[in-house]
């Protein structure tokens, strides 16, 4: 690495430095209650568009637990987390806007 | 002539990033960013044919895969903290800590390569299986998993498809985080992990042959470690890092889509 490089990786370390260990194991310790709960919502027994909707939303969350925790998202700079979320985000979208309307059509149409 | 010493600002030299980071780490993101639409339309995938064939879709998956598959998911979770205080122990620059941290990580990485392998097994022995992969001997199949591959083959094709390539991206984790903790001293005890697991799957599983992806890595990895070899860094811990907790990531999306979805929920 050249001297801007390790120079700035060690700014970057000297950050990581200061955050706990304690936090690690609350986002842990969340994340498995999470989980808990989509396995007890599972067997709620209750219509499947609802429990997707309450999968996913739980699913988020621990995704956004571990980006901005584990994966450190939380502590970049402005550029860093906007450019490389709206990006996934915004190429997620366009996936959905081709795709789906399609499948909840042949659903319409009675596919067997 | 005598020779002049031209100084070089540096500084001068590099626009400052836009990412306020180093280039490996973005590169690692942006690896990342790609991978996710990877996944993204595998899982896609899944979905559509999910909803494309309404109530048609089975639902296979009994109690004891729920809750191997929690198992499963504990152990990535798990993991993904190891992989943190690895981050912490590099940037305190304490070796050894980074070290058993980095083997930790791996140990729940291998963890959940195993029960998933399991599970894919006792799938394929019941019936759930695709055509490419071999007949299990001695195995008549479960009739209700016949029926699933017979009546909605995009269950099982979909299913082992994105569950697969989850699989192959934890294997070459693991692979990674031992070439960062033990660098050339883990090609060797690669290679002997290759060939147990060779020849300790039966000619039938698709384990058999997939064990060759540990003799490939062995070799990329060999390759790199004798051409560029080094001491890794904070920063390369830290990239390893990022990789790590893309795989728990992905696994978060698909243990609710593809397990807790299509779990057999018995009538009460």
């Amino acid at each position: 690495m050249d001297a801007i490089q390790i120079a700035i990786a060690e700014r970057v370390a000297e950050e990581h430095r200061h955050h706990g260990k304690a936090q690690f194991f609350w986002v842990w310790g969340a994340l498995l209650v999470l989980t808990a709960i989509e396995v007890y919502l599972t067997y709620q027994n209750m219509p499947a568009i609802r429990m997707l909707t309450y999968l996913m939303g739980l699913s988020l969350i621990k995704a956004a637990l571990i980006i901005g925790f584990f994966m450190h998202l939380r502590y970049e700079i402005s550029p860093m987390k906007w450019l490389t979320m709206s990006s996934v985000v915004g190429c997620l979208i366009l996936m959905t806007i081709f795709f789906f309307p399609d499948a909840f059509r042949i659903l319409s149409l009675g596919a067997k | 002539m005598a020779e002049a010493t031209v100084p070089h600002d540096t500084s001068a030299a590099y626009e400052p990033s836009l990412f306020g980071t180093y280039s490996k780490k973005i590169g690692m993101w942006l690896f990342l960013l790609s991978d996710s639409l990877t996944f993204g339309a595998l899982l896609y995938a899944y979905s559509y044919g999910r909803i494309s064939l309404g109530s048609s879709w089975q639902t296979p998956f009994h109690s004891e895969s729920i809750v191997n598959a929690t198992i499963m998911t504990a152990f990535l979770l798990t993991s993904s903290l190891t992989m943190v205080f690895a981050v912490r122990a590099s940037v305190h620059r304490d070796a050894k800590m980074q070290t058993l941290w980095l083997l930790a990580t791996m140990t729940c990485g291998a963890g959940f390569v195993v029960l998933h392998g399991r599970e894919w097994s006792n799938l394929i022995a019941q019936g759930l299986t695709l055509p490419m992969f071999p007949a299990v001997p001695g195995h008549a199949g479960n009739p209700e998993f016949l029926g699933v591959v017979k009546s909605v083959p995009q269950f099982p094709a979909t299913f082992f498809t994105l569950t697969g390539m989850h699989m192959l991206h934890v294997t070459l984790g693991v692979v990674y985080l031992g070439v960062v903790a033990l660098r050339r001293k883990f090609i060797p005890v690669l290679l002997v992990l290759w060939l147990a697991a060779w020849l300790i799957t039966p000619s039938y599983s698709p384990f058999h042959y997939g064990a060759h992806v540990l003799l490939l890595a062995a070799i990329v990895s060999g390759v790199i470690v004798w051409l560029k070899p080094k001491v890794y860094d904070s920063s390369d811990v830290e990239v390893a890092g990022l990789y790590w907790h893309f795989v728990d990531l992905v696994w978060m999306f698909i243990f609710p889509l593809v397990y807790l979805m299509s779990a057999r929920i018995l009538p009460t």
